[in-house]
């Protein structure tokens, strides 16, 4: 009873805490979540996994870059239609500073994720998930669940289950085409408008 | 020996164990006597709009419907599953073997010979993995108590 209560309990805090993310109390469900103004963004929790090289990863080695941080695992079917999107976004956007990273909740490890991911031809970097970090954000306990983070390392915007690629791309390209704070274009673009103001 | 099935036509609402997707219904209480053998069935709801995995999901890395009865004076034996239904899904090229709506499993159980008298409590771990048509739960247990009383 106590794992079954412990997940019964797990979804309040869930939609709570990916609220809280979203920097927001909107009503709004989260499929029709748009990317929030990055007055309004908290940053990404950080963490450190290990891809199937084994090589440890932090979040934060991609700061700079738009992410989209896809939670997923090999036994979800909804997953599984978002993954070529997934790779066609990152053949697509990777030289304009974006990269999808996967999260992998499988509870078999490498041993289940590995045949997979050759067998999907994933050209993204997959981590092998787990508790803690599920928890830092939110729970996670329904998949896919997919964070769009800007390139100050803030959540812009959250989906949780299947949504269209649409929808993706337009976050994507949102945030590309946002300045970035503390950039020297983004410098020159402030003091143009400044300056123009004047 | 007597084989007896037990099925239960009203429930009382306070023997159902549920997660937010699956509510399990017991007996609400069986009487044994020792080396009874028995079988006991027990409904599986599952919330409208989603599905579960079946026993027999038809791809390997599928997670499967388990139920798991712990060791007692009620020893399981064999548990049968129904017939799965094969679902088309949007985000499968081929059929899924699923459960939907009230699934009922039955467990064959021995009652020990060495059985103590009096009340006891059997304990299930049913482990499934459900879905809906856009979004899939990580794999959850949840505990089925069978309330029984051996005379």
């Amino acid at each position: 009873m106590l794992k079954n209560s412990y997940r019964t309990g797990l979804l309040l805090p869930t939609a709570a805490a990916l609220a809280l993310l979203m920097g927001g109390c909107s009503q709004e469900p989260q499929k029709a979540s748009r990317v929030r103004p990055s007055s309004e963004r908290k940053p990404a929790p950080e963490f450190t996994l290990k891809d199937s090289d084994g090589k440890t990863v932090q979040l934060s080695d991609y700061r700079g870059k738009v992410v989209l941080l896809n939670f997923w695992a090999t036994w979800c079917g909804p997953c599984k239609i978002e993954i070529p999107w997934f790779i066609d976004f990152e053949r697509r956007f990777k030289d304009q500073g974006f990269a999808v990273v996967g999260i992998s909740m499988d509870e078999d490890g490498w041993n289940a994720v590995k045949p997979f991911i050759s067998e999907a031809e994933m050209n993204y970097r997959v981590l092998l998930g787990n508790d803690t970090v599920a928890q830092l954000y939110g729970g996670v306990d329904a998949l896919p669940t997919t964070f769009i983070i800007d390139r100050e390392g803030k959540v812009a915007a959250v989906h949780s289950g299947l949504v269209s690629r649409r929808t993706y791309e337009n976050d994507i390209t949102q945030l590309f085409d946002s300045p970035r704070s503390g950039a020297p274009g983004a410098d020159a673009g402030l003091r143009a408008a400044v300056s123009r103001a004047k | 020996m007597a084989r007896l099935v037990l099925m239960l036509a009203c429930a009382p609402l306070s023997v159902a164990q549920s997660s937010q997707l699956l509510t399990a219904v017991p007996p609400a209480k069986i009487t044994v006597h020792r080396n009874e053998a028995l079988e006991v069935r027990v409904t599986v709801q599952v919330k409208n709009g989603y599905h579960i995995n079946s026993n027999k999901p038809n791809e390997d890395h599928l997670i499967p419907l388990r139920l798991k009865w712990e060791p007692g004076p009620l020893t399981a034996g064999e548990v049968v599953f129904p017939k799965p239904e094969e679902r088309n899904y949007s985000f499968s090229q081929k059929p899924v073997s699923v459960f939907t709506g009230d699934v009922q499993v039955t467990t064959s159980f021995k009652v020990d010979a060495a059985a103590p008298a009096g009340p006891g409590i059997a304990l299930g771990k049913l482990r499934y993995q459900a879905c809906s048509e856009d979004t899939c739960y990580r794999p959850a247990v949840l505990e089925i108590r069978l309330p029984y009383q051996v005379e």
